[in-house]
Parts: C-alpha cells; structure tokens; sequence
C-alpha cells in the first residue's frame, strides 16, 4: 500500500551525514554500489561503462560545492542518497503498490515485482534518490542496506549501511534519529543538524552536520607579534678601536 | 523535465476525446445536437478513439507494460491511480451511452450525463498529477488545473464543431468555438505570466543547507556524463527555444483557430467544413507544442545539486 503507515513506530532509521569531515573521496558512493550489486536491488545496472558516456545505477552520489567568496569561502563535499523522509510523497505517488515506507523502521523501499516504471516518484523526489534501471525496467533506490543492517550472520559493529562501513573519515553515522537518546540524535542536537530543502515538507529523516566555523585569525601562542630589529654590538678595546678606523 | 513523446502524445489526445465525450454527455441529451445516429457514431467514434490512443499511447513510457493493471490500485493516496481509475469507469457510461444513441437510437440522459462527468475527472486527475508534485514548481500552482481542463474543452469544442459542420449545423453553437478558445488562451497565458514572475520555491543554499555559509555553486558534479537524473529531470532542449515555442503554440492554437472559428458566421458548406478542420486540426497541434512546453519549461528541484541555483 501506498498509504503511509497508519500508526508509525518511533523507530526512525536513517543517517547522520557530518560535512565538515567529509573529504569527497567517494568510497561511501563506491561501496553502496559494490554492496548493492550484489544485495536485494540488485543489479544496478551500467550501460556503457567502458564508453564515452557512460550511465548507470547509483544510489548514492557525491557532489562537491563552493560556497562563499574569497577568504571565507571553501570546498564541501556533499554525499547524496535517499533521505528516507517521515513524508515521502514518493510513495505516495505511486499508483501500483510498489513504493512503500515501511511502520517498523521508516525504511523508503520499492518491491520490485510491483514496479511498472512509470517514473512518477522520481518526479516526486526533490533529492533525486530514485533511479530508473532501463534495463529491469523498474524504479531503484537505497534500501538504507536492510540487508546489512538486520542481517544476524554479521558480527554487530558490521551491521550498518555499507557507506557508513565504508567511509574512511567517519562522516557518516547510522542509527535511530526516532530515539532523542541516541548517539545519532545528540550528535544532531549539539551539532546543529539541519534537514535539505525543509521548504518542501518532506520532513526527510537523514541530517546534514554544518561544516564547522574556520578560524581566519592566528591564535596567541604568547610570542610578541614582530620581533624587535636586532642591535649589532659594539666592541670595545683594541677591536672596537680597529672597527671604528676601518668603517670611516 | 523531459517531454517524453508518448506523454505528452496521450495528455493531447485524450484531453480532445474528454473534452468532446463532456460536450456530447452535456449536450445530446438536451436535444441541442442532432440526435441522428451517424452523428452519434462519427462524434462518439473520435472521443472514445483519441482516448483510447492517448491511453494506449501513455503505456509506451511504462518500463514494464505488462503490469500496468497494477495501477489501479492505489487510488487512496495516488492521483495517476486515480486517473487510471476514471479513465476506465468513464467507459462504462460513454458505452451505454454510444449503445443507446447508435444502434437504439434513445440519448441517455443519464449515460451522457456520468460520461461527461467522467470525462472532467479524468482530465481533473491528469491535472492533479502535475498540480501535486511540490518539487516542479512550475506545476504545483493554481493554474495547472484550469489550464488542462480550458484545452480539453477547446480541443473538444474544435472537434466537435467540424463534425457538426459535417452532419448538420447548429448556428446556436457557433460561438462555443470562439468562447472556449479565447478561455483556454487567457488561461494559458496567465500560466505563463505566473512560472514567469513566481518567485524561487527552492535554492542550491536550501537544497544544500549551506545557504548561510554564502553562495553555493556547483564545484564538482559525481559524475562525468549524464545520468538518469539529468536526463529525465535536468532537459534543457526546448528551454532555449521557449520564447519562439510560446508564439508558436499561441498562434497556431489559438490565434489561427479563433479566425478559422469564426468563418461558419459568414461562409456556409464545404468552405465551413474545411475551416472547421483546420481549426480543430491546429488547435491540437498547438496543445501539442503546449504541452511539449509544458514539460521543457519546468524545472525540477533535484537540478539544484547540479548546477541550478533556483526553481
């Protein structure tokens, strides 16, 4: 059913994205597709990989952006996948029954066998999640890896989403953003997280960490700002007397 | 957004069909058309056939056809189920309704009257399945639903008006040619001033949350060639050439037909029949460049992580 959960649990799994740490080196982007080639979406499908354009399936992409002019500008690196939003007008666009959220987690997913590739809930999406595989003909997005997250063959610190496992800098944090008590929810509370286009009423549950202030000033490290020009010494005696001769 | 043919082939189409199946439902059964049965076959013939092609038409986008009954199911919470839905009920009294007048010779009153209406919701639906979607700023506005609803029943009232010509014409019906087209172009060019003047919905700064930080411009894209992303929702063909496209569509869909709307008051016979149909013929034609407008000028929200800086 397309119908949003009646009666949601509090559970809210999602991500906790940290830009100021992000360094763009696209591992999360990289492992989500190696993970995911082989997982319940699977395959992501590449068309051409090996020619002039080539296109495929990804369900998470990393852009980078420029903000600010001059002294206060910098680079930022933005991850950007499936937000798993608390009102996913994707799913409730869908006319067939295949985009579902689900009551227990919050988790955005398609059933793939219900899928007709109308591409109406990538229209739906502001933050181009959906991807449709031309080859499958169906619509595929991130499954915030259910199948790494619940999986119970996995030793416990390896069930979370590839990207979060993946990522070298540990931008990325999984967890319940439902519960205010987690590390994930504190995480957000003290570093001010913030939610993308929040204009749109998507309520999305994934958070964004802003980068942090840069300091554009020197700290006091307790040394004189310039150094005093240095007084050449005068000899005296015999030297200072031959010193004196010579320099006239 | 990309215009995709089979779309904007099955919103024109059936937009025609509706907007003649509402006219006939409305008018047959207060004897204003002639209740002669050929009359009946040819008009009902040409609604139920333009909506049958535009709805064949709209399943070529689909990427899984065979599925396509799945979508009447979710009629609850999606408007493409619900037009799904209208669509497919709205033949059971246009049938009855085609029954009655062509092989029994009885206009339903009642069978015209729930086709019409059958036909207006389906086209309503149409509407709402633009209208809705918040990230297309350019369709989630008030002028969407007018706007299909006024070309429906000025490409109807076309069609209608040459098939009139043909079988038995109706002096008192002259001037609904003329009416809806000077509706449907108000309606139109009112859409355009509003997605001309609307002010940005969303930015790379609210897209990005980084807003505050200064202005944010793309420095990098993920990838180095185009995605599905871009090319479903990032098309930029037609944008380029939409100023021309506007005087395309308002000449030849509504300029030129008005004109040809008004020969039935001065010339009468086959010179009437032959403007009747070229009428009709670039009305459509002009809803078509509309439509293909509609899509090439709206501009997607997800086009903010790429470059964009407002929609």
């Amino acid at each position: 059913m397309t119908s949003l959960p009646a009666q949601p649990s509090a559970k809210r799994l999602g991500l906790v994205i940290d830009l100021d740490i992000c360094v763009g080196c696209h591992a999360c982007a990289v492992n989500c597709k190696e993970w995911n080639s082989g997982g319940v979406a699977a395959p992501l499908t590449d068309l051409a990989p090996y020619g002039a354009d080539p296109d495929g399936v990804w369900f998470n992409r990393v852009h980078t952006f420029e903000v600010g002019e001059g002294a206060a500008g910098r680079t930022v690196h933005f991850p950007r996948s499936c937000l798993h939003c608390a009102e996913p007008a994707c799913v409730t666009v869908c006319p067939t029954g295949a985009s579902y959220k689900r009551a227990e987690d919050g988790i955005v997913l398609v059933n793939e066998d219900l899928c007709i590739g109308c591409k109406l809930c990538s229209w739906a999406c502001p933050y181009g999640a959906r991807e449709f595989d031309e080859d499958a003909g169906v619509m595929k997005k991130c499954t915030l890896c259910i199948d790494r997250i619940y999986n119970t063959t996995f030793d416990p610190e390896d069930r979370v989403p590839a990207c979060v496992a993946t990522c070298p800098a540990s931008a990325r944090h999984f967890g319940d953003l439902g519960d205010p008590d987690s590390a994930v929810s504190k995480l957000v509370a003290e570093r001010e997280g913030f939610d993308l286009m929040a204009e749109m009423g998507y309520a999305p549950t994934n958070k964004y960490l802003p980068p942090r202030p840069r300091q554009q000033s020197a700290g006091c490290t307790g040394a004189p700002a310039r150094l005093a020009p240095a007084t050449p010494a005068q000899a005296g005696g015999l030297l200072g007397w031959l010193d004196r001769l010579l320099s006239q | 957004m990309h215009p995709s043919l089979s779309v904007i082939l099955f919103t024109t189409a059936s937009g025609a069909g509706y907007g003649l199946l509402a006219l006939l439902g409305v008018l047959a059964p207060f004897g204003v058309l002639p209740a002669d049965r050929m009359f009946g076959l040819v008009a009902l013939a040409l609604a139920l056939g333009a909506i049958t092609g535009g709805l064949v038409s709209s399943a070529f986008h689909l990427g899984q056809r065979q599925r396509a009954w799945r979508a009447f199911s979710q009629w609850r919470t999606s408007w493409l189920s619900r037009e799904g839905v209208a669509a497919v009920a709205t033949y059971l009294p246009a049938g009855l309704f085609g029954i009655g007048w062509v092989f029994l010779g009885v206009v339903m009153k009642a069978a015209g009257l729930l086709s019409a209406l059958g036909a207006v919701a389906t086209v309503f639906c149409t509407a709402m399945i633009y209208r809705s979607l918040k990230p297309v700023p350019r369709w989630h506005n008030r002028w969407v639903v007018p706007n299909y609803l006024a070309l429906a029943l000025m490409s109807g009232t076309l069609w209608l008006m040459l098939v009139l010509q043909i079988f038995g014409p109706r002096p008192e019906l002259y001037v609904l040619a003329p009416a809806t087209i000077v509706l449907a172009a108000f309606l139109k060019l009112a859409y355009w001033r509003f997605i001309d003047s609307a002010p940005a919905t969303s930015t790379a700064g609210s897209a990005t949350g980084l807003g505050s930080l200064g202005t944010v411009r793309l420095f990098e894209a993920p990838h180095t060639s185009e995605n599905y992303l871009l090319k479903e929702m990032g098309f930029q063909i037609a944008r380029k050439h939409a100023a021309r496209l506007r005087r395309i569509a308002t000449g030849l869909g509504f300029g030129l037909p008005f004109v040809l709307s008004l020969a039935p008051f001065v010339v009468a016979g086959w010179p009437a029949v032959a403007a009747a149909f070229v009428a009709a013929a670039l009305g459509t034609a002009g809803v078509f460049v509309e439509r293909w407008l509609f899509f090439a000028e709206a501009q997607h929200a997800v086009t903010l992580f790429y470059g964009r800086s407002e929609v």
